[in-house]
This record gives C-alpha cells, structure tokens and sequence, in this order.
C-alpha cells in the first residue's frame, strides 16, 4: 500500500516539477477544442454532436498524454531499477493512480472549455452526468495504463498507443457518449441504467484483468 | 486414407455450392428441394450460408489465437506464437470477407453500404483489433518481446468483445435478426420478431447452413495447419543459416 502511493508520489512530484505532461496536455485541448469552434463557426449544432465531440476531446487527450507514465520509465532507463525496488502489482496501480489523477484534471479542464464555449453544451442532469464522468474516468485510466505497459517496449511508441487503445476504449466511450447525451436532454437517471451497469462492469473487467497480467509485461 | 479430409472438404463444398445456390425459393415449398420465401428477401437470403461462415471463423480464428497465446505465455514455446499469429492472420482475411459480403449485401436489401448497426459495429471492431494486433507485431523487433506482448494485447482487446456481440445488440436499435427494432406500428422499440435469430430456419436450409458451417470449419483448419507449418520451417530454416 505504501509503495504504491510511493510510486504515485514519485510521478506526481516529478510531474510538478517539469510541468511536461500537464503543459503539453492543456495546450492540447484548447487546440483541440479551438479547431471545433472554428470549424463549426457560427452555426449550431445539434445537442448530441457536443456531447460525441466532448468524448472525442478527452479520448485524444488521454491518447496524448497516459502513455508518458510508462515510456519515461524506459526512456530514462529506469524501469529496471523501479522494478528491483517494488512489486509489479504495486508498481501498476501507483502508475494507474497517477493516470486518473491526470485525467480527472484533465477532464474538468475541458468540461470547464465546453460549457464556457459552448452554449449548447448544457447539462440538465447533473447527477447522471458526474457518474459517468467518474466512472469513465476510471476506465479511461485503467485501460490506457495497460496500453502503455504494453506500448513503452515497442518501438513506435506515439502513433500505436491510439491504434491500440481505440477498439479497447470504444465499448467505454459508445456507453459514455450515449449518458451524456441523455443527461443533456435532461432524462432521469433510471433510463441509462444498462449503460451504467455497462460502465461498472467494464471498470471492474479491466481493473483486474491489468493487475493479472501486467507481471508478465513487466517482467523481461 | 491419408488425403481424407481433403476429399471430405471438396465434397463438402460441392454440396454446400449445389444446396446453397440451385434450390428454388418458392412461397409455399412443397418438395425437400425447395427454400421457403422470406418477404423482402427473396434470393437475397442465400447469404446467410456463405456470410454466416465467414464471421463465425472470424471469431473462431480470434478465440484460437489468443489460446495459444496464452499457451505462449504458459511455457514459452515460440510455435505456440506461430500458431497464434497465424490463425490471426487467417482471421484478419475472414473478417475482411464477412465485412465486404455484409457491406455489399446490405447495399442490397438495405439500401446503402454501411449502417453502423451494432453487427457491423462490432465487425469493425474486430477489423480494428486484429489491425492493431499486427501493428504492434511489426513495431516489436525481438522475437520473445513480441510473442509476449501480442499475446497479452489479444487477451486485452478480447475482453471487450463481449460487450460488442452480447450487450450492444441488446441495448441499441438495428438491423441484424436478434437486436432492437422499431416497430412499424406503434413506433416503439421492441425486441426483433425475425424469423432468423429464433432459428425457424426452414429444415433443408438448416442442413445447408450447417453442412457450409462445418465445410468451412474444415477449410480453416487446413489453411491455419498450411500456414503456421510454413512458418515453423521458414524459421527452422533461418536457423541453420
């Protein structure tokens, strides 16, 4: 237990000192969300595109910036040395809670974006919409650190870690897309309740399978 | 006896060729020999012996890769890798296969190429796994690297199919027999009352549909013993060099 807020407090203080992936990942989502508004203009969407569009956002995001926690390791050269000093298991979840702190920041950064920019990205129910905001968050986290376990020993780490993420993400972010919109049309909770029980099922799945099979990725 | 199967196949395919294209599609089949009309789908509905076939191997092809990737990880023995690899491969062309025949019949009878209905979603998906799959075998160099992290990346991306063909279907309106529809009347959802994915599929065209299901079983297995044998070899050969 305590090794893996060790390891979280390694990344997060490391991460607060250089500032690397956080810069970069802001800077990445006003692009992102720039190039949307200059490209819808002055029209008006329909309610539902904001609320795919806003899913896209955070999945290029996290597609951007989850993978450093495990490509640093291997390109400082410092994955041996972590791995003589704690255990696979404890090693993924520190890494895993470094990932959902940064997305959590992440994400409300551009949920902030979204409803300054956009007036039509208004959420009628709060409640339905922050549930699935945490446990998409969660998702996002466990399966994108998974991926870069498995990306940071490949050779072309930028372009794969989407490639491969994608169709592992997608069950996740169809379920999402389909909550906010509801919770944007202002639907009680009750009417996305298969999509919510998809969304803890789909934590639950990957959360464990991760803590399975990481120790075989780790070790080389 | 030693070119069985061979011949077994061949007699396989003839049947499932001569059953599935020449029998008549009448309204009211009175001999074995003819299939019994579906409304709205006439000859169309012959597909299902060859399309069918092609998305079961593709998941077959799938299950038998990550077997023996697991297999792999179990006790490191690089031909498990190769069978893996190459019943991923084989896979990769089935689902391929079983996306253009879908596509174009469906262009067909339903009236464009493509719908995004939960099926074709989850085929998609399944194109994009097994691209993925081989885009981190070309990215991984060293030979034991890469069997064991694609490996453990079929084993992953596994685990989200469930959720493409037993949940979506049931959660989300299309087209395919056994999801949701509209109901043309009323205008509410309602589950699918097509004939197909209750198997009321009429009795000579279910001995067609399964002799094609086990005529093309074969054909995989043929192919996948060929091509990973093929490998073992290449790389045998490699090694003497």
């Amino acid at each position: 237990m305590k090794k893996i807020y060790y390891i979280f407090y390694k990344d997060f203080s490391s991460e607060l000192r250089m500032r690397f992936a956080i810069n970069a990942l802001i800077m990445f989502v006003i692009v992102a969300v720039s190039t949307i508004l200059f490209s819808l203009g002055s029209e008006n969407a329909p309610q539902n595109v904001y609320a795919g569009m806003f899913w896209v956002v955070v999945f290029f995001s996290a597609m951007s910036g989850l993978s450093r926690t495990f490509v640093s390791e291997e390109e400082r050269g410092t994955s041996l040395i972590l791995s003589l000093i704690a255990n696979p298991i404890s090693i993924f979840l520190g890494k895993f809670l470094f990932n959902l702190v940064l997305i959590f920041f992440i994400n409300s950064i551009i949920t902030m974006l979204y409803m300054f920019l956009f007036q039509e990205f208004l959420i009628k129910n709060w409640m339905s919409f922050l549930l699935a905001f945490l446990l998409g968050n969660f998702g996002i986290a466990a399966s994108s650190t998974i991926i870069a376990a498995i990306i940071s020993k490949a050779n072309v780490k930028g372009t794969l870690y989407p490639v491969l993420a994608f169709p592992v993400l997608l069950p996740l972010i169809l379920m999402l897309i389909e909550i906010t919109k509801s919770a944007m049309e202002g639907n009680p909770i009750n009417d996305v309740e298969a999509e919510f029980l998809v969304l803890v099922s789909y934590d639950v799945i990957m959360i464990t399978a991760s803590i399975l099979v990481f120790d075989i990725i780790w070790r080389d | 006896m030693k070119n069985f199967w061979k011949y077994f196949l061949f007699l396989l395919v003839i049947l499932v060729l001569l059953g599935g294209l020449i029998p008549p599609i009448v309204e009211n089949p009175k001999s074995f020999f003819e299939f019994p009309l579906i409304r709205g789908l006439e000859d169309k509905a012959r597909i299902i012996f060859f399309h069918v076939p092609t998305a079961w191997l593709t998941v077959l092809a799938y299950l038998i890769a990550m077997y023996y990737g697991i297999r792999y990880l179990k006790n490191k023995n690089i031909y498990d890798d190769m069978k893996s690899v190459s019943a991923a491969a084989l896979g990769f062309l089935f689902c391929i296969l079983a996306t253009l025949t879908g596509s174009v019949w469906a262009k067909f009878t339903w009236g464009s190429f493509w719908h995004w209905d939960p099926r074709e979603t989850s085929i998609f998906i399944l194109l994009l796994i097994y691209g993925a799959y081989f885009a981190l075998r070309s990215a991984l160099e060293v030979e034991e690297k890469r069997a064991r992290l694609s490996a453990i990346y079929s084993i992953i991306a596994f685990l989200t199919t469930p959720f493409f063909i037993f949940i979506m279907p049931r959660l989300m309106i299309g087209l395919h027999p056994g999801s949701l529809e509209i109901d043309p009347v009323t205008g509410q959802v309602k589950a699918s009352a097509n004939p197909v994915i209750k198997f009321e599929m009429a009795a000579n065209m279910r001995v067609v549909f399964f002799i094609s299901l086990i005529a093309f079983t074969i054909l995989f297995f043929w192919l996948w013993n060929l091509s990973h044998r093929i490998l073992k070899l290449e790389y045998e050969n490699q090694k003497e060099i």
